[in-house]
């Protein structure tokens, strides 16, 4: 890159000796000039067809890698809960339940927590405090998932052996339905563990979104419901959140494609067994951590091209929630403007 | 008036719960960070720094990790960001309005948020399976695949900040397109650009997932990137889930490693950004 003060002419003529342009040099140059402009120019077409190529790779490889194991099992791939190393009989089932139920714990409390928390920077919070909390809650959401995962493994579900768990079973145990979520011993790690884990790490993109979104509510709009009369609470059910329910929904989607894709955090506390229990506190598994926990110690090509399969349907779901997500929030920011 | 007092209550009672909201997910941080100061701190040493992965049950540090790491990210940032910036800048600036901009970017916002694990087992069938064995520089690639969408997206994003005028202008004065691309384009956006690969170094930094079947791991000091490379995030996974007290607490010294050097990256990023948004 030149110096800062370079004039215009020096940059396109930098090569040329100093003396006057002849027809034939101003030729050559606008020659090269064109070339360069052309060459750069095909140089970023493909960087960025490079991006779907990537994208195509993915899907490419995880077909071809899956093929032994879905021609093996066909669609019993997807319904059986078997899953056998030894005997080389496998299913994906139980990870599958595993990602589903650890997503929906962690939706069911990050969503209401997120969207209050947004309700209380954007409509209650001192604008001096905005600043503070927003930045502490983006770094929330820049620390890497093993230190959740490291966090969770020996702090917070001994934590949880102790403490919630116990009282559940105690709380629970009368009731019918309710007994056999939260039966068994209290283990620590288990479904219930990875699930809150993943709450607090979806919390961040959830709340930020919501965040600006409901920033981006027109203030005429709320000081209209105001000057009715309007509560707090009512500006925010009758006009905010109206105004922001498709943004809030891209957001929300945005971190349930975190949620079932998550692998470190969910692999320490999940306790990585190959079944589907009735109980909450029992361990359990997800597709991310059975290819984690499995995938360096699997033998045989069946085995292998069976993870690789698993890591196909994770693929596959998450493609389409994060595309309803993305779809979402263009919306909004077409809304916007 | 009952209905009045009603009215106000039920918002009083949201109110109060939106603020106990913010309290313990601000509460929750300081609780993470609290534990990873505490046993992290406790365990830091001059040895970590200096000495290499123990064996089990024996003291030692992670220097080879931490090499490893640096060695790694180095790599994936040197490949992933030029790409990163010239896929952007044809988002922003040859083809701004061509429909192949909008596909770019709705796949690569996608690619963005995708599972890294997944992108683990790409590289593993496009890399390790054809080379034969597991690498450092398998691991290099996958974190690319990484820093690529990240890059695209800040670098995208900055660019059609530029105001066209100081375009237009460079257009004007006969400068082909490239031209106004290299000397003002990127000049103006230059600080935003930065922080975008700041951010991408920050993700790549604590990414576990992409290397447990690629880089895999070492247990002895190795700076060969063509053969199995140690990195701080899997040693941290292996020693966290072992039953060694020994391994446990260097699990926590490196936790405490990448947390600060991630939140060091994102501080300065966002530093860099705002004296930026002062000019």
């Amino acid at each position: 890159m030149p110096s800062r003060r370079m004039p215009v002419v020096d940059i396109a003529l930098r090569d040329v000796p100093a003396v006057a342009a002849t027809p034939p040099d101003r030729k050559r140059v606008l020659a090269r000039l064109r070339l360069t402009n052309s060459s750069f120019r095909t140089l970023t077409l493909l960087a960025s067809i490079l991006v779907l190529v990537i994208l195509g790779g993915v899907i490419i490889a995880l077909i071809e890698g899956s093929l032994p194991a879905l021609r093996q099992f066909g669609f019993g791939f997807l319904v059986s809960e078997r899953w056998n190393p030894v005997t080389e009989n496998f299913g994906a089932l139980a990870p599958i339940y595993g990602t589903v139920v650890t997503s929906i714990i962690a939706m069911m409390i990050a969503v209401p927590f997120g969207l209050l928390i947004a309700v209380f920077l954007t409509e209650l919070c001192p604008p001096w405090l905005r600043r503070p909390i927003g930045i502490a809650i983006e770094l929330l959401a820049g620390i890497p998932s093993i230190i959740y995962g490291i966090w969770g493994l020996f702090v917070f579900a001994p934590f949880l052996q102790r403490t919630l768990q116990p009282a559940l079973i105690d709380l629970f145990g009368p009731i019918p339905v309710l007994s056999t979520l939260f039966a068994g011993p209290p283990y620590g790690i288990g479904t219930l563990t990875a699930g809150l884990i993943l709450a607090i790490m979806v919390l961040p993109f959830i709340t930020s979104i919501s965040r600006d979104v409901f920033e981006a509510v027109p203030p005429v709009l709320k000081e209209a419901a105001y000057g009715l009369g309007c509560t707090t609470w009512e500006v925010v059910r009758y006009v905010v959140i109206p105004f922001a329910r498709v943004g809030v929904t891209g957001g929300v989607m945005l971190g349930l494609g975190r949620a079932l894709g998550e692998t470190m955090a969910v692999t320490f506390v999940i306790g990585n067994a190959h079944r589907i229990s009735g109980s909450l506190l029992a361990p359990g598994t997800t597709i991310s951590a059975t290819i984690a926990n499995e995938f360096t110690e699997a033998l045989g090509d069946l085995y292998t091209s069976s993870l690789v399969a698993l890591g196909l349907i994770l693929f596959v779901i998450t493609f389409f929630v994060l595309a309803i997500a993305r779809y979402m929030l263009m919306r909004i920011e077409r809304r916007i403007g | 008036m009952n209905l009045y007092a009603r009215r106000r209550a039920t918002s009083r009672v949201v109110m109060a719960m939106s603020i106990g909201a913010t309290a313990i997910g601000l509460g929750w941080l300081v609780l993470v960070l609290g534990a990873l100061l505490w046993n992290g701190f406790t365990s830091l040493s001059i040895a970590v720094f200096t000495e290499m992965t123990p064996p089990p049950g024996a003291a030692g540090g992670l220097l080879n990790p931490i090499l490893g790491s640096l060695m790694m990210s180095a790599v994936a940032v040197a490949v992933g960001t030029p790409i990163g910036i010239l896929a952007g800048t044809y988002m922003a600036e040859y083809g701004r309005y061509s429909p192949l901009s909008s596909v770019v970017r709705f796949i690569n916002d996608i690619l963005l948020s995708a599972p890294s694990i997944v992108v683990g087992l790409f590289i593993y069938e496009v890399v390790v399976r054809p080379m034969g064995h597991f690498s450092g520089l398998a691991g290099s690639i996958a974190l690319a695949v990484l820093v690529i969408p990240v890059v695209v997206r800040t670098t995208e994003d900055m660019l059609l900040t530029v105001p066209k005028e100081l375009r237009e202008a460079a257009t004007a004065l006969g400068l082909p397109r490239s031209h106004v691309i290299a000397n003002v384009s990127y000049r103006a956006a230059r600080a935003g650009i930065i922080t975008g690969i700041l951010l991408a170094v920050a993700r790549i930094s604590g990414e576990t997932a992409p290397l447990l079947f690629t880089a895999l791991n070492n247990q002895f000091f190795s700076a060969d990137m063509n053969a199995p490379l140690a990195s701080l995030p899997v040693v941290i996974f292996q020693f966290a889930m072992s039953p060694y007290p020994e391994w446990q607490n260097l699990a926590w010294a490196g936790a405490l490693i990448i947390t600060f050097a991630v939140l060091a990256l994102s501080i300065s990023a966002r530093a860099l950004a705002a004296t930026r948004n002062a000019q």
